[in-house]
């Protein structure tokens, strides 16, 4: 295991790698492990939304079983949890909540966006009450569409979501933002404004999309 | 002197020194770990006591209004004394003098507070 300065990524050849794997010798690096860790059991907040939760409840159950991914410690706290989902239809009403929540799970946290509402407003998009995607306000890892997404649809969330902290690195230019001093790990919480909440988006996390016509 | 090795604790001293770097290894490397590679990123929200999404308001300590005392003095006289009266009444031709004096004490006690709550007029319902 060679350990060189901020080469965590490149410690060992991969081809040297597959070569020793043959002859019986498993070379791993303190990167891989970490991530292996992990990946292999992220812990969910335990809170539901709308009618998606109900999918993503049934994920949990025994027919789909998410605890194969190591992944059925549902937690009733954020302070335990390094996982949101955030499945089903975000209201403004609860969006900062939701954000508020978010601020307060401890790092690593992903989120993965679940369902049409959680991902763009759903059905609901030209209602003036919903959020028009929690993206607005958090950073999402992985978006899933669907009204609601099968149970199917949360897994294969998950494992995108399992790949993507398996290819963080722990040093480096392209280390995630919670490996970064200076990134910052307050995500501010919107407030209810007259019309709207204010503000309407996070600039750091979501642009305002340019329509061309 | 014998040497210390011969000393019949040498053998648990070694085991208490095992057990403790047992216990504070993972504690020292989960510590060096935090420090080498992740920065703590305190704020104001993740700091918060409360925490259902909510803002807590007010003040945790607040205060419950003194005349619930008498609720719990009636719970315990109704409630409290007849877990023991039970007891007492299956077990009563087998009790020593002393015994009976002792639970009659008791009972007595909890008649008092009884008078003192009906003479205050807590059991008349309005
Ligand atoms: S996407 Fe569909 S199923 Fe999911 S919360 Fe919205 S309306 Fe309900």
């Amino acid at each position: 295991m060679g350990l060189g300065e901020r080469s965590f990524d490149v410690a060992v050849d991969p081809e040297l790698k597959i070569e020793l794997g043959k002859q019986g010798i498993f070379v791993t690096t303190i990167q891989e492990l970490y991530n292996w860790g992990r990946k292999s059991s992220v812990w969910p907040m335990q809170f539901g939304l709308a009618c998606c939760a109900i999918e993503m409840i049934a994920t949990t159950m025994a027919r789909y079983d998410l605890a194969r991914f190591g992944a059925e410690v549902f937690r009733p706290s954020p302070r335990q949890a390094d996982l949101m989902i955030v499945s089903g239809t975000v209201t403004k009403k609860m969006a900062p909540q939701v954000v508020r929540l978010y601020n307060q799970m401890a790092e690593p946290r992903y989120v993965i966006a679940m369902g049409a509402c959680a991902i763009s407003g759903g059905p609901f998009k030209q209602g003036y009450n919903v959020l028009k995607g929690i993206d607005r306000y958090i950073p999402v890892d992985v978006h899933i569409p669907g009204c609601p997404p099968r149970p199917e649809a949360l897994l294969q969330a998950f494992m995108t979501l399992q790949k993507k902290i398996d290819e963080q690195s722990l040093t480096g230019e392209n280390r995630p933002r919670y490996l970064n001093v200076d990134a910052p790990g307050e995500f501010p919480v919107p407030e209810q404004g007259e019309h709207d909440l204010v503000p309407a988006s996070n600039p750091n996390v979501w642009t305002v999309p340019v329509v061309i016509r | 002197m014998p040497p210390m090795t011969s000393s019949p604790y040498f053998s648990l001293a070694i085991l208490f020194f095992g057990a403790l770097g047992f216990g504070l290894a993972p504690l020292g490397l989960a510590w060096l770990w935090a420090h080498t590679f992740a920065p703590p990123k305190p704020n104001a929200i993740k700091n918060a006591i409360y925490e259902c999404g909510l803002e807590s308001k007010g003040d945790a300590w607040v205060q419950f209004r003194s005349g619930y005392y008498l609720y719990a003095i009636i719970f315990l006289i109704f409630d409290v004394e007849t877990v023991f009266l039970l007891p007492f009444a299956v077990a009563f031709t087998g009790l020593t003098a002393g015994a009976c004096l002792a639970m009659l004490v008791f009972v007595l006690l909890l008649v008092e507070g009884l008078a003192w709550a009906w003479a205050k007029g807590v059991l008349t319902w309005q």
